[in-house]
């Protein structure tokens, strides 16, 4: 694998995943709890639309074919899909999303402030922007687990679970391939044992004062890297991407 | 046909643009635009957004478009960059008393702020009354880089341009 492939597939893993989540946050649109958690869910939404924006339009440069953002979005299938599975599952309750955003948001956090320091001065420009971003991100969604956790007994009932059925999607965060090592060894990636740690750290304060456990289940999730998804993914593709297969040169 | 206009004059010209969600204050006050370069008969604008996702950006480029087609210079291209990523520090002095009277209580310097929004600090003024007594009602306001508070003494809710 050349220095160019290993980086036009590194930005669609991070691309797409901001790109799945944001899709799937946008679904509360219209739906939120309260109106504040409506706005607040959208404007998240909307922070990681734009990240996956600037990724896959650089993606798109890397590749050198002539693809933009949104060919790379709109016109790619699920097997083409390289999001992290965390990202494509469903919203469920209030509990579920809330549980989704935190494992995520922490595992960006941490990604994205050693993403900062890449070689790749493109990568690094888009990582030091997006860091602010999840910066907030985190401390909101952070705030939910100890309101969910440490709240009424059905609110703590209902994020432990969700929190125990997520969990087998986490390993996958810290996975590392032939990708990452080349990346790595141009200074271009971060090796992510150090992320991992970071996360797992953060994860376990949170955790704990929100009075939540840990799940001890060893069972894990992957694939995403080679585009195998879980069955939730095929059917967020078909509405994200109806329109525009639709009408595939229409113009706004 | 080269153009004639000095970049100062284009400068002046698009401070007449607004920004599209807070229009009492324009694109230079709010240190979007960030540079004019003339690159043979072609005018390259400059511009960073605040937010990555900000809607609002592609309506700037739309306007930057069209007012300097009014002078008569067609061949524009609107450039966006990253770098420096930026900062409610670059908001000028004049610029925040615009945004207070206008109802929004501005960014502090992003040192101060971070205190403000971990609830450690409680010097957040009220845009309308001016009493400190204030409370945030949500991080995430009615655009990405705004947060929503209350007033404990005048009740009031408003808007708080957060830093970034």
């Amino acid at each position: 694998m050349t220095l160019q492939e290993a980086k036009f597939e590194y930005l669609l893993r991070l691309g797409d995943s901001s790109l799945i989540i944001g899709h799937r946050l946008s679904e509360w649109c219209g739906h939120g709890p309260i109106l504040e958690e409506d706005i607040a869910l959208i404007n998240i939404a909307l922070d990681f639309v734009g990240n996956a924006t600037s990724l896959l339009e650089y993606a798109g440069k890397v590749e050198g074919k002539g693809r933009n953002e949104d060919d790379l979005a709109f016109m790619r299938g699920e097997r083409e899909y390289r999001n992290l599975l965390i990202t494509e599952q469903p919203n469920g309750d209030y509990a579920n999303t809330i549980a989704r955003q935190f494992l995520f948001d922490a595992h960006m956090f941490f990604l994205y402030e050693e993403l900062k320091n890449s070689k790749d001065e493109t990568i690094a420009a888009i990582a030091v922007k997006s860091h602010k971003e999840i910066t907030y991100h985190l401390r909101h969604t952070s705030q939910w687990m100890l309101r969910l956790g440490d709240g009424t007994a059905e609110s703590h009932t209902r994020l432990q679970n969700a929190v125990n059925e997520l969990w087998m999607f986490t390993s996958e965060l810290f996975d590392m391939d032939e990708v990452d090592a080349i990346l790595i060894k141009e200074g271009i990636v971060p090796d992510l044992t150090k992320v991992k740690a970071a996360w797992e750290k953060q994860v376990n304060e949170v955790f704990a004062e929100a009075t939540l456990t840990v799940p001890e289940t060893k069972f894990k999730q992957k694939g995403s890297k080679e585009g195998k998804h879980s069955e939730h993914l095929g059917f967020l593709l078909a509405e994200m991407q109806y329109v525009h297969r639709s009408f595939p040169d229409a113009k706004w | 046909m080269p153009i004639t206009f000095s970049k100062d004059e284009i400068f002046k010209l698009l401070s007449e643009i607004p920004d599209p969600e807070i229009p009492v204050i324009n694109i230079i006050e709010l240190g979007i635009l960030r540079e004019v370069k003339f690159i043979d008969d072609e005018c390259v604008v400059v511009i960073t957004p605040t937010y990555t996702g900000c809607p609002a950006m592609k309506v700037i480029e739309d306007d930057i478009k069209i007012k300097l087609k009014e002078i008569g210079i067609e061949k524009v291209k609107v450039e966006l960059v990253l770098t420096p990523a930026w900062t409610t520090d670059w908001i000028s002095d004049e610029a925040k008393e615009k945004l207070r009277a206008y109802g929004i209580a501005p960014p502090d310097h992003s040192s101060v702020d971070k205190k403000v929004l971990l609830g450690k600090a409680r010097d957040l003024k009220c845009p309308l009354c001016g009493s400190k007594r204030t409370e945030m009602i949500s991080q995430f306001g009615s655009t990405a880089c705004k947060a929503l508070y209350r007033c404990l003494d005048c009740k009031e809710p408003f808007d708080y341009f957060k830093c970034l």
